[in-house]
């Protein structure tokens, strides 16, 4: 019936954190649906990373802003890095086990503390197939993801694999879906030792699962796809949840905005003026063309967009018309 | 009680249920099936060749088919969740001549017998209009019979979205929440005895249901709309028997000829025998 499972109370702090009792489960279960991947130390070498200094203690890898495929190696997510004095997290993995791996690399370099938390911002394959490279050691690290999380990468993540499998080459081509151990129901709060991270889950907005990283003590706040920046947004989940988010995370104090995609913003909350007035304005042509009777081909065929600046509006804003309708032929 | 009894044409579509059974071992989970990336000839899909065997046996199917149907597809699945498609009939259904019934098929789906069509004189054309998923490189095809028992097949090749679109739906948990609520409605004026164009929104999941977790026994059953009958005052125009290939929130838009003011009905039930009923009171104008 429901693919959501059951959910548990709110939880507030990390020791009252829930461990997903289905997570040892699920991932056997996904487990179960690969072949083999390719063993990490079987793989090539990593290319060297570059982590960009974003306050003390914080970090950001840039992707690069095209689709994720082959030709990138999948390494078009940002991926982030917060170092407390005990541990470190990092926030997203990459979008491929060789991206985790490379990324992995830069993490060790730059933090004198073990990654205890990798937390995935949604099930979005650019964002989570590098969760493997971060398995395991002496202190494996905790998996944090929205409750809502292992039912969408249970769903999804077979489609992410094949993909993988049909577009790329190598090592890269064989991944695991890695489930959250640890699950944030609204709020949760990580300590990573004199540094406090503070985790929102969202309702549907870019995805059902989109998760918020604010580290406190830096005011640097990673919106995970929440936010593109100069990369069409992409609509999968719903529209007005999303614009409800953007709208409530106007009020917050933040120094530095970190996009998904795209280059981090001290604007704030300018930062999101840009893609609310895409999603704004696709909400409003998209509720007209159904008010005037358009079939759903002939909207994605005619609402244009109005941003020529930003990438990939070829390959994302006839998809997101196509969402967006989806989504709004329900109202009223 | 039977969803299939409720067919009010009488003649059960036992099509695509006998090709399900039929074709058990060829819905695979999406990793393993052929991973086309062309589609230079739709006669060369080994889907298609076991589903042609298997639901039109050795008949001949003409894809001469400018006059009789036409299909519409995107060239690649913007969202491959949903993915608009149209059979559009080429003439008016008549006594001299009509289309009896369409298939749908995505050839590398899970379950490629998306959907099938029945028509009758009262369905003015035999038009549909509907989303479906797209799970991966694959050729969608329209074939219809026509009343002299000819089959006639369109076939477009559809590309795949790219990496992170996903055929599961946007939001299951707010589908489930609204299910079954049910909106049948006919834009513009309506014209005695003009084919008239209707449309069936259905908010369910039309879940495909989750794989067996082998240590927990644990899955999430398969739901999802199996039979559409829509009626106009009592006189079937649209048969219609689905599976979740169609996308989540099932949408389809059909044609009915109104010879009189009336009743247009639409009763659907889904695959856990939960039947919901929509009607819509049509006043044609002369």
């Amino acid at each position: 019936m429901a693919t959501q499972r059951p959910c548990p109370t709110r939880v507030g702090g990390e020791r009252r954190g829930r461990r997903a009792h289905a997570a040892p489960a699920l991932g056997a279960a996904l487990v179960a649906l690969l072949v083999a991947a390719a063993a990490a130390a079987d793989a090539p070498a990593p290319a060297a990373e570059t982590l960009e200094p974003l306050a003390p203690g914080v970090y950001v890898r840039r992707g690069v802003l095209e689709d994720w495929g082959a030709a990138n190696g999948g390494r078009v997510a940002n991926l982030g890095l917060v170092v407390g004095s005990r541990c470190a997290a990092v926030i997203d993995s990459g979008g491929t086990p060789g991206d985790g791996r490379a990324f992995r690399a830069a993490v060790e370099r730059a933090s004198p503390v073990p990654v205890c938390y990798v937390i995935n911002t949604h099930a979005h394959p650019d964002h989570v197939l590098g969760n493997e490279a971060f398995e395991g050691g002496a202190q494996p690290p905790q998996f944090v993801g929205h409750a809502r999380l292992p039912a969408a990468l249970q769903k999804r993540g077979p489609f992410y694999l094949n993909a993988l499998r049909r577009d790329f080459r190598g090592p890269d081509a064989e991944a695991r879906i890695v489930p959250p151990t640890l699950i944030v129901e609204q709020r949760l709060e990580l300590d990573l030792g004199e540094r406090k991270l503070r985790l929102d889950a969202w309702p549907t907005a870019h995805t059902d699962a989109d998760l918020t990283v604010l580290d406190e003590a830096s005011g640097t706040l990673f919106l995970g796809d929440l936010l593109f920046v100069g990369h069409t947004p992409v609509v999968d989940g719903k529209l007005k949840g999303w614009l409800a988010a953007l709208q409530q995370m106007r009020g917050w104090q933040v120094a530095t905005a970190v996009p998904g995609h795209g280059a981090p913003q001290r604007e704030w909350p300018g930062a999101l003026d840009a893609e609310q007035g895409y999603l704004t304005r696709l909400q409003a042509d998209t509720r007209r063309a159904i008010k005037d009777g358009w079939t759903l081909s002939k909207a994605v065929e005619r609402i244009g967009p109005d941003r020529p600046d930003w990438k990939l509006l070829d390959v994302f804003h006839k998809r997101n018309v196509t969402a967006a309708y989806a989504e709004l032929e329900w109202d009223d | 009680m039977d969803a299939d009894s409720r067919s009010p044409s009488g003649t059960a579509p036992i099509g695509r249920r006998a090709a399900l059974l039929l074709l058990g071992g060829l819905a695979a989970a999406p990793y393993a099936r052929a991973q086309l990336k062309s589609g230079d000839d739709p006669e060369a899909s080994p889907q298609w060749q076991k589903l042609r065997a298997a639901l039109f046996q050795d008949r001949p199917i003409s894809t001469q088919v400018a006059d009789i149907i036409q299909l519409e597809t995107p060239r690649r699945a913007e969202d491959a969740a949903v993915v608009p498609v149209a059979i559009r009939a080429q003439f008016a259904q008549s006594e001299q001549r009509s289309i009896q019934r369409l298939w749908l098929i995505v050839d590398n789906n899970p379950s490629p017998v998306s959907a099938t069509f029945q028509y009758t004189l009262d369905s003015g054309r035999a038009d549909i209009e509907t989303r479906i998923r797209i799970d991966e490189y694959s050729f969608v095809r329209a074939v219809a019979e026509t009343n002299d028992g000819r089959l006639w097949m369109a076939a477009n090749f559809v590309k795949a979205s790219g990496g992170c679109s996903a055929p599961p739906g946007k939001d299951p948990q707010a589908a489930l929440a609204s299910l079954g609520k049910i909106r049948l409605r006919v834009d513009g004026d309506v014209v005695l005895n003009q084919a008239t164009l209707a449309q069936l929104m259905i908010s369910h999941p039309n879940d495909s249901g989750l794989a067996m977790d082998q240590l927990t026994r644990q899955f999430t059953p398969r739901r999802y709309v199996r039979t559409v009958n829509v009626a106009y005052d009592g006189q079937p125009v649209l048969s219609a028997d689905l599976d979740f290939s169609i996308s989540e929130n099932p949408n389809l838009r059909f044609y009915f000829l109104p010879r009189a003011p009336g009743r247009l009905t639409a009763d659907v039930v889904d695959s856990n025998q939960v039947a919901w009923k929509s009607s819509l009171d049509v006043a044609p104008t002369a």
